[in-house]
């Protein structure tokens, strides 16, 4: 069995093998691997006993469900008018030109992935974007320049 | 001026502490459920997601469905862009919420509630799950058998839809279904079930702890109580504020606006735009107002101020609804793209303006023909922007 399997196998012990609980499943792959990689989302199916069509179906109806090979870290900042409204560009302009990456893509060492996202609901401490799971709000070039120096430490 | 605007007033009942949890939790389901419904019908508490569905109809119906099986689902997928006050109610007063579930629970005779918590929100998961332990701890302690599950989203506007989150937590894409059957007859895995936004769960709290009394006499005839307000744009103090509901939205302004207040979007992406001509004769709340225009809103409140182009405001929103619709109905599929290609083409001069109108007529189209509340609504912002802000979309 290779990691892939061992991982959903326990992911299907945790949550089960009902339809009910393939988000679950899909969610704890793309928690440990970044993305949903066509490997995995035939052995979730085989697993869960699903048609494999079902299972990217439903797996690339949602945005965090990424189907595309992605970094460690997972910088989604957010688009969406508040933050739009209060220098977002900025700062993603400030990210591309420290990664050297556009939006959409993943640095060449697999670090990092910047991608733009819908409303995170921190339109009262706009522009912010997460890493990860991790919330960073009240953006700025200058800040966000900082941030990612610790994030390239890690 | 009619009865029922008034001024501004704030107040505070749901960020009150919420260390009584336990004596109301046991208090209030030593009552009858006819009583408790009761309760809730005499308070007019409406849902506060933004569609305003009066809450003890819901628990009501749903107690009267019959069926062994039945849930209780706390909509916490806060999606509408500018709206941020479910996340403060679950991480500043959670037990609110999970009373209210488990006396909804004990009502309508369910065992299960589950919260079903947006993908964006996962740094909320871990206290919240703690939350829930301690919770079901009490439960069990008071015999009442009720346990909370969280559900994650994965990032998807569309599931904030009832029938949608159904789907999602299914497993399926979250692709919203027929109604009716509504959810009180027929909604998580077929079964009679309750869904309420995660506030207006904590209104009731409100309600059991005070009495419907109190939460009426808030408010204005049609929209009582109090309802949690997210301000952000162009504000010198973003943030949540709780007010009563039934104020002008002049009133609004003159309090949260930075003294250059061009026009205020009432409900996010999915509500209306009001021009400031128009803010004295609107007011927030729901329907059945006596005169004026009166908006009811799940509390995004959006100011912008005469910097801002109205028609970069209209593009931004149209891109999100292009990217977040479910693509399950082609009037909302294909009419959030072209209503996108098609200003853009008149700002560019490749359209003439009157092709305008006929974008207005899509967006009407759409309002009619799409299956579900996220296609019916992008008329709102397109039309209030369009028709208030015409030349900025020409010129």
């Amino acid at each position: 069995m290779d990691p892939i399997q061992s991982l959903i196998k326990e992911l299907a012990v945790k949550h089960g093998r009902k339809r009910e609980s393939l988000l679950p499943v899909l969610q704890g792959v793309v928690e440990q691997e970044r993305y949903l990689s066509e490997h995995s989302m035939i052995e979730i199916a085989r697993e869960l006993d699903l048609p494999a069509a079902e299972v990217y179906g439903t797996a690339t109806f949602y945005s965090f469900l990424e189907h595309r090979k992605m970094g460690r870290f997972v910088i989604r900042i957010c688009k969406t008018i508040s933050c739009s409204m209060k220098g977002k560009n900025q700062v993603l302009l400030a990210i591309q030109d420290m990664l050297k990456i556009s939006t959409g893509e993943t640095t060449p060492d697999g670090r990092f992935s910047l991608v733009e996202t819908n409303c995170l609901g921190l339109c009262h401490k706009a522009p912010a974007m997460l890493i990860n799971e991790e919330v960073y709000t009240d953006l700025t070039p200058e800040k966000v320049r900082e941030l990612l120096s610790e994030y390239m430490m890690k | 001026m009619a009865e029922s605007y008034h001024l501004l007033k704030r107040a505070d009942f749901i960020f009150r502490n919420e260390n009584d949890w336990e004596e109301i939790l046991t208090k209030t389901i030593k009552r009858t459920p006819q009583d408790i419904i009761n309760e809730l019908i005499s308070s007019e508490l409406k849902g506060r997601g933004g569609a305003g569905f009066p809450t003890g109809l819901k628990w009501k119906i749903t107690a009267e469905a019959k069926s062994a099986e039945k849930y209780v689902i706390c909509n916490a997928d806060e999606g509408e862009p500018g709206t941020f006050k479910d996340r403060e109610i679950l991480s500043r007063v959670p037990y609110k919420v999970l009373t209210a579930m488990a006396v909804c629970a004990h009502i309508i005779g369910s065992k299960k509630g589950i919260i079903y918590l947006r993908g964006e929100y996962h740094s909320l998961k871990e206290a919240l799950e703690k939350s829930i332990s301690e919770f079901e701890y009490y439960c069990k302690k008071i015999k009442l058998d009720f346990s909370v599950e969280v559900f994650m989203g994965s990032g998807a506007y569309i599931c904030g839809e009832e029938t949608a989150l159904f789907e999602s937590l299914e497993g399926h894409r979250g692709e919203p279904r027929n109604k009716p059957p509504y959810p009180t007859i027929k909604g998580y895995m077929d079964k009679p079930t309750v869904i309420n936004n995660v506030e207006t769960l904590a209104h009731t709290f409100t309600i059991f702890k005070y009495g419907s009394k109190k939460f009426y006499d808030l408010g204005v005839q049609f929209s009582r109580g109090t309802k949690l307000f997210s301000v952000s744009g162009d504000t010198p103090k973003p943030g949540i504020y709780e007010l009563e509901l039934g104020m002008s939205l002049q009133d609004f302004v003159n309090e949260f606006g930075d003294g250059d207040t061009k026009a205020v979007q009432v409900g996010g992406a999915s509500g209306f735009l009001v021009p400031r001509k128009k803010f004295q004769e609107t007011a927030i709340g729901y329907q059945g107002k006596l005169t004026g225009i009166s908006l009811p809103t799940g509390g995004s409140m959006m100011i912008f101020n005469s910097s801002r182009s109205m028609f970069n405001v209209l593009d931004n929103y149209l891109e999100f609804f292009r990217e977040e619709s479910c693509g399950q109905c082609t009037p909302c599929r294909v009419g959030c793209q072209q209503l996108l290609i098609g200003i853009k083409a008149v700002k560019r001069g490749e359209r003439p303006a009157q092709y305008l109108e006929k974008l207005l007529k899509l967006s009407e189209t759409m309002q009619l023909t799409a299956k579900c509340g996220l296609g019916q609504s992008v008329a709102n912002s397109f039309a209030s922007i369009v028709e208030n802000f015409r030349e900025e979309m020409i010129y």
